[in-house]
């Protein structure tokens, strides 16, 4: 590759070297300064919406989106300077002016974007009044609320759903003052395509998308004796929920979380890392069955809510591929109401089952039907990494100094496979270590499979089991999946077994997620790797690191469900998905034949 | 939809199919709204998806282009579309007088349509008639140099076409 030209440009009077064919913004980064922004994401189109980015170009007559002006040879820049500070202010402060003054009640109080840079700004009083929209809340969805109100057309939320999710689920409609993001025919999100994902609650820098909130209600049940409160978490909450609690990221926090948790009132604390070993048994066992020739291939993992949801909407072709195994938390779900009732000889219907979750798309995923067991659900309430967080902060637990404990029995021990479910590729590396050993008979020596593991959108890998060649393909964030999809439709046989996770990085990258830091931007890369590097760490720390050695897992096999695949695991742990409308439409490409 | 509508999607469709080999189908969108408001009278649900699925543009970018513009009517219109230009040179030259006058005779709010059916009333920027001015079109009919009184009688005989058959309550897109 040919290097690129370096010229010379000067920023406030000194001047730098830097490499042409990038934007000022992108140069100013690299020499150490950070040009205040808000509707600019690296990982996002370039959208210079927002203005606040604004330097001033010698030569130029009005000060300059440095987010979209290239750098040119000798091209002198001032970035700070006293005219372009006030009219930085000014710009935020007209933001400001059509936003809700209602700081210290909202949701994203303490960390928000907005918040943050009207201080950095210096606002310290509002000089403009003027005209402010009002829209109702869009409350349709079980995992995500719309608030036009608090919307300032950034457009990230946009650019997320259409260029990295291609989901297409939100657009802007109308325009000037009367602009608002929204769903198609203004529909509500329920009636829409959404996936549920919950990118846009990550992307948007003020309180425009959260989720919908069930801390009020649980604290409620918390309250009930007539209950026996169990709660079960994933395993990208332990990776993150410290960042919530301003420690850095990529600490692992089971043991901590376990106490708040108990202390937070709840009777069994289990570990969706345990259904995930036993989501393996049924997978592998499943994946083998199919490679004997009995179902569709190549299979796909049936894990992330927003990955099914969008596969309904966009590919529902694939759905007879897509793993009859239910996703860990509805396993557990399903357990807990069945096989944990009948230990405890309780009527399922006084046990309240919620789910710690790093995702939006639980919430969906608890309400769907299909789920059920014996017409209750499996899952009665899901809350984020960030409801859970601000639970214990608000019921004056300490949970960083407190002394950790473990998860409860049986529900609760877990093999290193379950834990690194959480990163992309790691579902589809826990399950080649269960099949491997299921197929062949023989221990899998270097379990650590590193051509899994990483951020590339789409991971290719090929084993040998014996006599057979098993080639594997990994997505992660759901326009990856769909690039995936389209190359299995021109491929059929190309791949045996696919995992799909429908945010980026994986769980670790939920919807539900604690928010981005002073210091750090939404989806940032090194804060993926930092919590994917707490579940590898957790993974390496355990002396059982295969699903299939689970001894609580093959103890339920004896005591309950037979084995994999049995009746017992048909009714409870496995389902089926359909198609739904409206119909997703895969922007630009393929062929959208009506289905 | 009834067969007349599907004599109309099948037109729509027709229309469409010298599009969609395109590499850039989608950048015929504006045209295909076009073509379908002038079928219809006006953009249904389910006319912008059927161009969604054929141009494979998602429903919410349909949806953004078809609100964005004044021109795209997002409900069913009447009869006659009259558009009252509010350009400066009609403003200056009183078509506010003939808007409030329009509003009156005919009861209605802008981007309404009266009760019989008979028209949809709409603002438009600057219709490019300023020498006419004040202007109204109604449909692709301009009336110019306008009094209040003025485009009273012309929509009197508009209605006038309408008296002595049955055909009052006509709503082009039913």
């Amino acid at each position: 590759m040919k290097a690129k030209k370096m010229i010379s440009i000067y920023i406030n009077d000194v001047q730098y070297k830097v490499a042409d064919g990038q934007t000022i913004m992108q140069a100013a980064d690299a020499l150490g300064f950070k040009i205040p922004r808000l509707c600019y994401h690296p990982k996002l189109s370039i959208e210079g919406a927002c203005r606040v980015c604004i330097v001033q170009v010698e030569g130029q007559k009005n000060y300059t989106a440095s987010c979209s002006f290239p750098v040119f040879e000798n091209m002198r820049v001032h970035t700070n300077t006293k005219e372009l500070r006030r009219a930085r202010r000014d710009i935020v402060e007209l933001i400001l002016d059509n936003h809700p003054r209602d700081c210290h009640t909202c949701e994203r109080d303490g960390v928000c974007e907005l918040q943050r840079l009207a201080y950095a700004m210096g606002i310290r009083n509002r000089h403009f009044e003027g005209e402010r929209k009002h829209y109702e809340k869009d409350l349709s969805s079980p995992s995500v609320i719309r608030d036009p109100d608090k919307c300032i057309l950034c457009g990230r939320c946009v650019r997320l759903c259409s260029e990295i999710q291609k989901v297409n689920a939100l657009g802007y409609a109308h325009r000037g003052f009367k602009t608002v993001v929204m769903p198609a025919f203004n529909k509500p999100f329920s009636e829409s395509v959404c996936t549920t994902c919950g990118q846009c609650i990550n992307v948007c820098p003020t309180a425009s998308f959260v989720e919908k909130n069930n801390t009020q209600e649980l604290f409620e049940k918390l309250d009930d004796p007539s209950l026996t409160k169990i709660v079960q978490v994933a395993p990208s909450v332990r990776a993150a929920i410290g960042e919530a609690f301003g420690l850095e990221a990529g600490k692992a926090m089971h043991k901590e979380l376990v106490s708040a948790l108990k202390k937070l009132g709840f009777d069994y604390i289990f570990d969706t890392q345990f259904a995930a070993d036993l989501t393996i048994m049924e997978e592998a066992s499943e994946l083998l069955d199919r490679i004997q020739g009995n179902g569709r291939l190549p299979m796909i993992t049936s894990c992330s809510s927003a990955w099914i949801k969008y596969l309904e909407h966009f590919y529902p072709q694939f759905l007879p591929n897509l793993s009859t195994c239910k996703s860990p938390m509805s396993m557990l779900g399903a357990l807990i109401k069945s096989y944990f009732a009948k230990k405890l000889g309780c009527d399922p219907s006084r046990l309240l089952s919620v789910a710690v979750m790093c995702c939006t798309a639980k919430k969906h995923e608890a309400n769907r039907p299909e789920l059920a067991v014996e017409g209750l659900p499996a899952v009665d309430m899901v809350v984020t990494t960030r409801e859970i967080a601000w639970m214990i902060k608000s019921a004056g637990i300490d949970m960083i100094s407190a002394k950790g404990s473990d998860f409860d029995a049986p529900l609760g021990l877990s093999s290193g496979a379950g834990a690194i479910f959480g990163a992309t590729g790691g579902v589809m590396e826990a399950a080649i270590r269960t099949a491997y050993e299921l197929y062949t008979g023989e221990t899998l020596l270097d379990i650590e499979l590193q051509s899994l593991r990483g951020f590339s959108g789409i991971k290719e890998a090929c084993f040998t089991m014996e006599d057979k060649e098993i080639r594997v393909a990994v997505a992660h964030g759901l326009g990856n999946a769909g690039k995936l999809m389209e190359i299995i439709k021109k491929e059929p046989d190309r791949y045996h077994f696919v995992e799909v996770m429908g945010c980026p990085g994986g769980c670790i990258g939920g919807g539900g997620q604690p928010y981005a830091t002073a210091n750090s931007i939404p989806l940032d890369e090194d804060f993926l790797k930092k919590r994917a590097e707490a579940l590898y760490g957790i993974d390496r720390d355990k002396t059982i690191r295969r699903s299939h050695e689970n001894p609580d897992v093959q103890r339920l096999y004896k005591e309950f469900l037979g084995r994999p695949l049995s009746t017992v695991s048909h009714g409870l742990l496995h389902t089926s998905y359909s198609k739904k409308q409206p119909q997703g439409i895969i922007a630009g490409g393929g062929n959208n034949e009506q289905q | 939809m009834n067969s007349n509508d599907d004599i109309k999607l099948q037109q729509l469709k027709e229309y469409m199919q010298g599009f969609t080999k395109d590499p850039h189908a989608q950048s015929n969108l504006i045209t295909v709204l076009h073509r379908a408001q002038e079928l219809y009278g006006y953009l249904k649900q389910e006319v912008m998806e059927e161009i969604a699925y054929s141009l494979a543009v998602p429903t919410a970018k349909i949806w953004g282009v078809a609100s964005f513009y004044h021109y795209f009517n997002l409900s069913p219109v009447g009869r006659h579309v009259i558009s009252v230009c509010m350009g400066t040179a009609c403003y200056v030259k009183g078509a506010g007088l003939l808007l409030e006058r329009v509003r009156q005779k005919l009861n209605i709010d802008v981007g309404a349509t009266s009760a019989d059916g008979l028209f949809t009333l709409q603002e438009a920027r600057c219709l490019g008639a300023c020498g006419l001015a004040p202007v109204v079109m109604i449909d692709d009919r301009i009336y110019g140099k306008l009094s209040a009184e003025g485009v009273a009688a012309v929509l009197d005989s508009y209605a006038n076409r309408y008296k002595n058959n049955k055909q009052q309550s006509v709503v082009r897109s039913k």
